[in-house]
């Protein structure tokens, strides 16, 4: 379909775009990549009286590094944070994760803050931003704020960005040695969302666990911790069955959705069975 | 309205154009590349993909607005007047039976050789992941795109 008529406006600064989403109200929209907005155009379920576009400013594209964190701008491409050099070497999860994003066209366009912007349950990049526990970095009309990935995410397709706030960043903290990861997904046909997803982050010590984050892709209408699990492994052996003993606990506290990609039950023994396997494998177990 | 400037397949086009209108039907019916199909209503399928500024995008997922001051290459312009070492794949290893689909997987096709000259089987089916075929049950393809790659498609 033809996507309804809206205004347009190509933003010049960061502070040209939060005027004009501010001077556009309610039904005004940041659009980055366009691949999930535009999809949604299209489909007629989306009906923004203007587009502010944010793709123009360089200044936020690319990896920062600032010390003990990196800061990825918010218009950073999927197909970027898989080759950036500095992903690589202190955020393997979330180049892992952004690596199974869609395909590699969808990959060229869609950026790393309109993936976390536009809070879909189903989506890998929110679920990353959560196990790390990355700070999301807003502008508007008001100056700066950072945003922890807990307050952020509301509820589906719902953050709490101001409509006149822009994400220009997501500062993730860098995974020192002994930190290992693993970003698993069930989808059952190429270039699919998943049906549950799981990252997990483990840091061992002395042959053990000694601390475990573990974020959940569509197990809920957000991105959800696996509190009970991150509980379980924490002082865990590293050993297949004390690690299968956490994953058991995985849905424990999940509300997950029954849809026709899967029921309610189905998604709970996926993020059972995921989150041992991730587990697992982040522990080199 | 708003006017862009964007070079297709080595001309020069400056038009004015409404904002919401997509690349995709932009290239189709103003610059006149109906070579460049339209195959669904979700970005799923991969008909419409063509390269913008070197890599491949899907063209149903842009607004024509949003590629303004960009290089454009579609299908019809990928063998520059001839024929492509893909194009010659899919014909020698009969890729394609409707052949709705070929325009999309031969620009996939192109962006994962110029980023992987010498892809594996694996590496070529994820490589065209972003692209649905209903017809040919995908082996040939596979085959095309090995064949070319042979061929030295990706120099
Ligand atoms: C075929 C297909 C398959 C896909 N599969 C997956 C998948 O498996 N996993 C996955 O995670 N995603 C998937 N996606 C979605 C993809 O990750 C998108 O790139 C991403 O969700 C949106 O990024 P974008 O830059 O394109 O945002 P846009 O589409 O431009 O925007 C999305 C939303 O975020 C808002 N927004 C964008 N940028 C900002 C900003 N800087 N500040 C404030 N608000 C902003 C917009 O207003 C809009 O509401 C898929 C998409 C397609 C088309
Ligand atoms: S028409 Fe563009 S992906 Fe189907
Ligand atoms: S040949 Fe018919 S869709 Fe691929």
């Amino acid at each position: 379909m033809i996507p309804a008529a809206f205004d347009y406006h190509r933003a010049a600064t960061l502070d040209d775009a939060v005027s004009a989403l501010a001077g556009g109200g309610e039904d005004a929209k940041v659009i980055s990549g366009g691949q999930s907005l535009i999809p949604l155009l299209r489909l007629r379920l989306a009906f923004p009286s203007l587009l502010v576009d944010v793709g123009g400013l360089g200044d936020l594209r690319g990896v920062r590094d600032e010390g003990d964190s990196l800061v990825i701008g918010a218009l950073t491409t999927h197909d970027e944070v898989t080759r950036d050099p500095l992903v690589a070497q202190h955020c393997g999860l979330l180049r892992e994760a952004a690596e199974t994003v869609a395909d590699p066209a969808v990959r060229h366009r869609g950026t790393i803050g309109g993936s976390i912007a536009h809070a879909d349950p189903a989506g890998d990049l929110p679920t990353v931003a959560t196990a790390l526990g990355a700070t999301m970095i807003a502008r508007g009309p008001g100056g700066e704020r950072a945003i922890g990935a807990g307050d952020f995410f509301v509820d589906y397709l719902t953050t709490s960005l101001a409509p006149d706030e822009v994400l220009t960043g997501v500062r993730v903290p860098k995974l020192g040695a002994g930190w290992g990861y693993r970003y698993l997904k069930f989808n059952r046909t190429a270039q699919a969302w998943a049906v549950v997803g799981v990252a997990a982050l483990v840091r061992r010590a002395n042959g053990a666990v000694a601390e475990a984050r573990i974020g959940l892709t569509n197990m809920g209408t957000k991105p959800v911790r696996a509190d009970a699990a991150e509980a379980a492994a924490a002082g865990a052996a590293a050993t297949g069955e004390a690690l299968a003993a956490a994953g058991a606990r995985a849905d424990e506290g999940t509300d997950p959705p029954s849809d026709l990609h899967g029921a309610a039950d189905y998604r709970r023994h996926l993020a059972r069975v995921l989150t041992t396997r991730a587990l697992v494998a982040a522990a080199g177990a | 309205m708003p006017k862009i400037t964007v070079n297709v397949d080595g001309v020069a086009y400056t038009d004015e154009v409404e904002p919401r209108l997509l690349l995709v039907h932009y290239l189709r019916e103003r610059a006149g590349k109906t070579g460049t199909p339209v195959g669904c209503d979700t970005t799923n399928c991969g008909a419409c993909t063509v390269q913008l500024n070197g890599v491949s995008v899907k063209s149903c997922a842009m607004l024509a607005i949003q590629a303004d001051g960009a290089e454009i290459t579609t299908i019809e312009g990928l063998g520059n007047g001839g024929w492509h070492p893909l194009q010659r794949a899919f014909n020698e290893e009969h890729a394609l039976q409707c052949g709705y689909c070929t325009p999309g997987m031969i620009m996939a096709a192109a962006d994962l050789l110029r980023t992987n000259p010498h892809p594996t089987n694996d590496e070529i089916r994820q490589g065209l992941e972003g692209n649905l075929c209903r017809c040919t049950g995908y082996q040939n393809i596979v085959r095309a795109v090995r064949r070319a790659s042979e061929a030295g498609a990706a120099t």
